[in-house]
């Protein structure tokens, strides 16, 4: 064989099939991948689009069976609302604090890595287990002369939630922070405090903000731990020391209804929910991006 | 650029000072004088310990890494390892200017008053003269009296650096540490800076580390040789008046050094 | 003297004394107890659930696991069926998402691909994991299980011999319930496993692609083995959240309490059982089971987690 004929030969048949195969493999993987995607976004505009009326915004849901009345699920989108806030609220600020323990003052120390570990722990735990725990500790004791499913215990469990997430991209904001920043203010003569607050934390906020709005879009998600602590309720939300109701709640027992038009509600409200679990995660990319 | 050393106060002392990172010694038996209202050049080679001992004066360096100083160095008279001493009045009396600019991500008036605003409570009329003063100082002024509030990361590399200089004189050290202030910088940026520091030794005490032997022999009244041997700790070689250690040098070392035999 | 030439200063001069000491002090303490205080949650956490379940470990001590039955009214408890449902869902999950996963990172990684698809495609993909769990349900309810029963009717006519496939299924079935949880496994598999391969060096690729092996002899001799530590850390970390997966899961696998070996039968997972009683259990000793059961998942998430974690983190990846 000349050497013009062996550099050209093609390889051997079963190397040949083999590529073609594996090729053909991960483009039929690449769209079982998708697939699921495509169909849960296709359906949910799909049923979800044509009732997404005004009403939807304004109205307490229609009585079951009743289909004169255009119902909405404003109060469930109140709850979720209120249950996110009060959530952050508390996982916020708790959160930072601990990141600037972890990045300022623990650093690599025994301390700060039980830390970091235990909260690798927490943030593994199952979102019903936590809910398990928000339910005892909240729902099973008497809180100002009230025993029961409440926003509160709702909250507890989505803060716990949201707590490893926050402390997590924070602790890496605060990284991206220059130390001799730390530095330049530290040789001004500024303590510690006035150096986390005005120097660091302000250099750190574009991507602090991001971790949080992550933590948002996936506590808003959150079903589990909310169906025994927070439960449903029909009606608008007016303290914080009653069932509540929730989108996420929302669409899980409408799921389950023999009402048709509660269930066309699911899908609309599916539709709000990915619709505003989304947007908050677009902005969170949005923040660091700009930068 | 000679100043005849009189009996001037001593702004600096430093007596047998030892410097260790962990238990690796950096610095052996420094003992050097710094006068008041000199200007202090420390040059050297590279990873002789010049910079180690300067933010060994401020206490910085034990923010950075795990530096223990022994023997004594001394403000004014005052012990600066002192338990008792307040770190961030001591940074507030010593003010430093790093290698590389660093201003913060603020406009160019809240760089200057930061350090002012840490401390105190000041009138705005107050600040505002202060932030001018500083500035005015650091040969700034023209150049953004126009746009403070402008960001000043906008500003030239040479311009941050002087803004960072503004910044440490707007609290009134007594002494300004510099530590290779123009080694980021352009030739104009550089001679810019050195007329500052001209300017400058009126009114403050400077201790400059470089390692631009042509700088120290044109900005200082005295300068110190620091160098190291093959256990790689740093030592005070010679210390003397400028002139002297340039055209005269006792010790060969410094000799070889400046005549550029080695680097 | 010389110092009338300097500056009066708007503080003392002296350098010592002031607060700010403490101030220093009194920062860094609060922020200590802060952080200690999540370990404090943590062993809370688990000291409640452990209390709340004594009732259910007194009476049935370790045999609980073994026990098939779960009858409310006679208060007798068992967790056999939901661990069976639990790893059998999390065991099938694995068998679609483990080739599916590692595939999409091996498109998303390697340049089969121009670089604006690579990381569209990982776009999509980590998209999938951003959907709330229960509109995942939701989507397996209405669409999943009516396209998966002709499939699932198929199995049952063509492989009713094998006891996998034995029975007859009326929609929402293990089977249903695996393939949910694939879909959601599928991004934490993906996302890992393409970070470990990017991590590996070129040198290793252009070494055997020089040797004349074509891409995917490389892929399959080189890449992978060499990043399979990482890929199975990857597993363990998306068994994890196979394990602890609720509401999807719940919404189709039927909530049936035999332990059947038919994959097309219904069947219950822990989570799924949690979150079908709790809401109504009043019993002490009915809630006392159920925090048994919730006891058993946080363990068996807890180690399979720390597993992963050590394999993961001995590769310094994200997650």
């Amino acid at each position: 064989m000349t050497l013009e004929q062996q550099l050209t030969r093609p390889l051997s048949l079963d190397r040949r099939i083999f590529s073609y195969f594996m090729s053909a493999i991960a483009v039929l993987f690449t769209g079982l991948a998708l697939l699921p995607l495509l169909s849960v976004l296709f359906e949910i505009l799909r049923q979800g689009l044509p009732n997404l009326k005004w009403e939807v915004f304004t109205n307490l849901p229609a009585p079951a069976g009743d289909t004169s009345v255009v119902g909405g699920f404003a109060n469930a989108i109140q709850g979720t609302v209120l249950m996110v806030s009060m959530a952050a609220l508390f996982s916020v600020p708790f959160g930072i604090a601990i990141a600037v323990y972890l990045s300022e003052i623990g650093k690599s120390g025994a301390i700060a890595q039980t830390v970091r570990f235990v909260l690798s722990i927490l943030s593994a735990v199952p979102s019903i287990v936590v809910g398990v725990f928000a339910y005892a500790v909240i729902v099973l004791s008497t809180i100002f002369g009230y025993r029961g499913f409440s926003a509160l215990a709702g909250s507890f469990a989505l803060a716990v939630i949201m707590l490893p997430i926050v402390v997590l991209s924070t602790e890496e904001a605060l990284k991206l922070v220059p130390k001799h920043q730390r530095l330049a203010s530290a040789a001004l003569g500024a303590n510690s405090m006035q150096t986390v607050f005005k120097i660091v934390l302000k250099a750190a906020l574009p991507s602090i903000t991001t971790g949080v709005l992550l933590a948002i879009a996936r506590a808003s998600g959150e079903t589990a731990p909310l169906i025994f602590t927070a439960l449903f309720s029909q009606t608008w939300v007016e303290q914080i020391l009653n069932p509540t109701p929730s989108l996420s709640v929302m669409i899980y027992n409408y799921s389950s209804s023999a009402f048709p038009e509660q269930t066309q509600m699911a899908w609309t409200a599916s539709l709000v929910l990915l619709g505003l679990v989304t947007i908050t995660n677009l902005l969170s990319r949005l923040i660091t991006q700009k930068r | 650029m000679l100043h005849s050393i009189s009996q001037s106060e001593l702004a600096l002392s430093a007596q047998n000072v030892d410097v260790f990172y962990g238990d690796r010694k950096a610095l052996s038996s420094i003992s050097m004088d710094i006068y008041l209202g000199q200007v202090t050049a420390i040059i050297g080679p590279s990873g002789c310990g010049k910079s180690t001992f300067i933010k060994a004066l401020n206490r910085i360096g034990e923010l950075e890494s795990e530096m223990r100083v022994q023997g004594q160095l001394e403000f004014f008279g005052q012990n600066i390892y002192s338990p008792r001493v307040n770190l961030n009045r001591l940074r507030r009396q010593i003010g430093m200017v790093f290698q590389k600019p660093n201003p913060f991500p603020m406009s160019i008036y809240d760089n200057v008053a930061y350090g002012v605003r840490v401390f105190s409570r000041v009138s705005r009329s107050l600040l505002d003269e202060m932030v001018e003063k500083a500035l005015a100082d650091a040969a700034l002024w023209d150049e953004v009296k126009d746009n403070l509030k402008k960001s000043a990361l906008s500003l030239s590399g040479g311009q941050q650096q002087r803004l960072c200089i503004a910044r440490a004189l707007a609290v009134k050290p007594r002494v300004l540490l510099m530590d290779e202030p123009c080694s980021a910088l352009d030739p104009i940026a550089t001679m810019k800076i050195e007329e500052l520091i001209n300017s400058l030794r009126q009114e403050f005490t400077i201790v400059i580390v470089t390692h631009n032997m042509q700088q120290a022999a044109r900005i200082s009244d005295r300068t110190a040789f620091f160098s190291t041997d093959e256990s790689r700790i740093g030592q005070l070689v010679e210390l003397d008046d400028t002139q002297k250690i340039f055209s005269s040098a006792t010790n060969s070392r410094t000799r070889d050094y400046v005549e550029g035999r080695f680097g | 003297m010389t110092t009338s030439r300097f500056r009066e200063t708007t503080v003392s001069d002296s350098i010592e004394g002031g607060n700010t000491a403490w101030i220093d002090l009194g920062f860094a303490w609060g922020l200590r107890i802060l952080a200690i205080s999540t370990i404090a949650i943590l062993l809370w956490m688990g000291w409640i659930i452990f209390n709340q379940a004594l009732p259910a470990i007194r009476s049935f001590g370790l045999g609980f696991i073994t026990r098939q039955e779960w009858d409310v009214n006679q208060l007798q408890f068992g967790a056999k069926t939901y661990l069976y449902g639990t790893i059998v869902t999390s065991a099938i999950a694995l068998l679609f998402a483990v080739p599916i996963g590692v595939m999409i990172a091996i498109v998303t990684s390697e340049k089969f691909l121009p670089g604006w698809l690579r990381s569209t495609l990982g776009f999509l993909i980590e998209l999938i994991a951003s959907i709330p769990s229960v509109i995942i349900g939701f989507w397996g309810i209405f669409v999943l299980i009516p396209f998966m029963k002709p499939i699932q009717s198929a199995l049952h006519q063509q492989f009713s011999w094998i006891p996998l496939f034995g029975t007859e299924t009326f929609g929402p079935s293990l089977l249903v319930a695996g393939t949910i949880l694939a879909v959601m496994i599928l991004p934490t598999i993906a996302a890992i496993s393409r970070d470990v391969m990017l991590a590996i060096p070129q040198d290793l690729r252009t070494a055997s692609l020089s040797l004349g092996a074509t891409r995917w002899e490389m892929i399959t001799t080189v890449l992978i083995p060499a990043s399979l530590s990482g890929i199975i850390g990857a597993i363990m970390l998306a068994l994890g959240r196979a394990l602890g997966e609720t509401m999807a899961v719940t919404m189709v696998i039927g909530n049936s309490d035999q332990v059947s070996l038919s994959l097309l039968d219904p069947g219950n997972t822990i989570p799924s059982i949690l979150a079908n009683q709790f809401p109504e259990a009043l019993d002490e000793l009915h809630i006392g089971a159920l925090m048994y059961l919730a006891l058993i998942l946080f363990a068996l998430t807890l180690v399979i987690n720390m597993i992963a974690n050590s394999i993961v983190k001995t590769f310094g990846l994200k997650q």
